[in-house]
């Protein structure tokens, strides 16, 4: 389905790059295409498209926010943290291990294998965004959130051709990816500083790890991952006698090798990067 | 309160690194690219079993060791979680709902009947 887009004024020319030694003027022209942006009507059926799923998310922000302070870390850790990581899945992943106090590479591995999702994507989204400078790409692909990723995909199922199509597409990712930010990052903080006033006898970090499974359960689309979420799962189980949670290590390993084995059997036809 | 410990902030810094990383790293380069072929078969798997990884000894072995399922508060709030979110599958909201469902069932369970 391709979107009919809405009529446009004809966009004014950007002004001519100033000399790098000229800093206002290059701050001046920045914030002016960061305007630009935000005045095109995409931008804000981006917003919308986002706030439509936004209650999800905010509940699992808010509970990321308490899952932080519940779990040891300070409160201007946990901000720290939902500032600069900004990868919720992974924090949450990562705050188990980082109470039991594992070593620092198993904390990586685990939040490097849960956020390798966004590694698809990025295989996806090269397609949509290499008429991009480089540092734009950049800039762009930090605030790519799920589900910014998800309706994007599902709104431009293909790459733009003419100039008015990008500016079009890149209008509407960022509406996504600001609305996406600001509420989580609102309801994260909200949570962080609520967290700290619950009392810890009620164990409320198992909110993060119900939201997570709540998101587990949603990726899994095929027998193939129901496998690998079993395998995962008996795996960690078994291997939780290991010292250091290295089990997750195991178990992750474990349920990639079943998975890519019985994924040749179960779904022959598979396209492989997209499953 | 709001203090920062060394090694906190350390795996603060990596873990910015690794959204960095995996987020932007494949848009660093302005060639196209071909991934091996390995690679392929195994990153749509990879979330999957890592975050299963990560929550089933939480939900199975609270407080580190084995509980039977009927016995345990988070067992029974994982249940209820995963089950509405596969029986209300295309709900937008299913999300939401589970996960405030399956934290009422285990906080219930938990404060109200000491499990």
């Amino acid at each position: 389905m391709s979107l009919p887009l809405p009529p446009e004024r004809p966009p004014e020319l950007p002004p001519e790059l100033p000399p790098a030694g000229d800093l206002p003027a290059r701050l001046a022209r920045r914030i002016d295409g960061w305007a630009r942006t935000a005045r095109h009507p995409l931008f804000w059926v981006g917003v919308r498209d986002m706030a439509g799923v936004s209650v999800g998310l905010s509940a699992w922000a808010f509970m990321t926010g308490v899952a932080m302070v519940g779990s040891g870390m300070s409160v201007g850790e946990s901000v720290l943290m939902s500032v600069l990581v900004f990868a919720g899945s992974a924090q949450l992943a990562a705050l188990p291990l980082i109470a039991a106090g594992a070593p620092m590479w198993v904390i990586f591995a685990a939040a490097l294998c849960v956020n390798l999702r966004f590694l698809v994507f990025a295989v996806h989204l090269r397609e949509y965004l290499r008429f991009l400078p480089r540092g734009a790409r950049i800039w762009l692909g930090f605030f790519m959130g799920d589900m910014t990723y998800v309706m994007f995909i599902q709104r431009f199922p293909s790459p733009a051709e003419t100039e008015r199509q990008r500016r079009a597409q890149l209008a509407y990712l960022w509406g996504g990816n600001c609305w996406n930010w600001l509420s989580w990052q609102s309801l994260n903080m909200l949570g962080i500083f609520l967290g700290a006033a619950l009392p810890a006898r009620w164990g409320l970090e198992f909110a993060g790890t119900l939201a997570l499974l709540a998101v587990t359960c949603s990726l899994i689309s095929s027998r193939t991952r129901a496998l690998s979420a079993l395998l995962a799962a008996g795996a960690a189980v078994l291997a939780m006698g290991l010292p250091y949670r290295l089990g997750i290590v195991v178990a992750i390993a474990v349920a990639l090798a079943g998975s890519v084995w019985a994924g040749r059997w179960l779904e022959p036809a598979a396209e492989p990067g997209r499953g | 309160m709001g203090e920062l410990r060394g090694w906190t902030l350390l795996i603060i810094v990596g873990m910015t690194a690794i959204t960095v990383l995996t987020r932007c790293g494949l848009f660093f380069s302005n060639r196209d690219l071909q991934l091996p072929r390995w690679l392929q078969r195994g990153l749509p798997y990879a979330p999957i079993a890592a975050l299963t990884a990560a929550i089933a000894p939480d939900i199975l072995m609270p407080g580190g060791h084995w509980v039977w399922p009927w016995n345990s508060a988070q067992a029974w709030g994982a249940l209820v979680t995963a089950g509405w979110c596969f029986w209300r599958r295309s709900d937008r909201q299913a999300l939401t709902v589970s996960i405030v469902l399956g934290l009422v069932v285990y906080l219930v369970l938990r404060v109200g009947f000491g499990l």
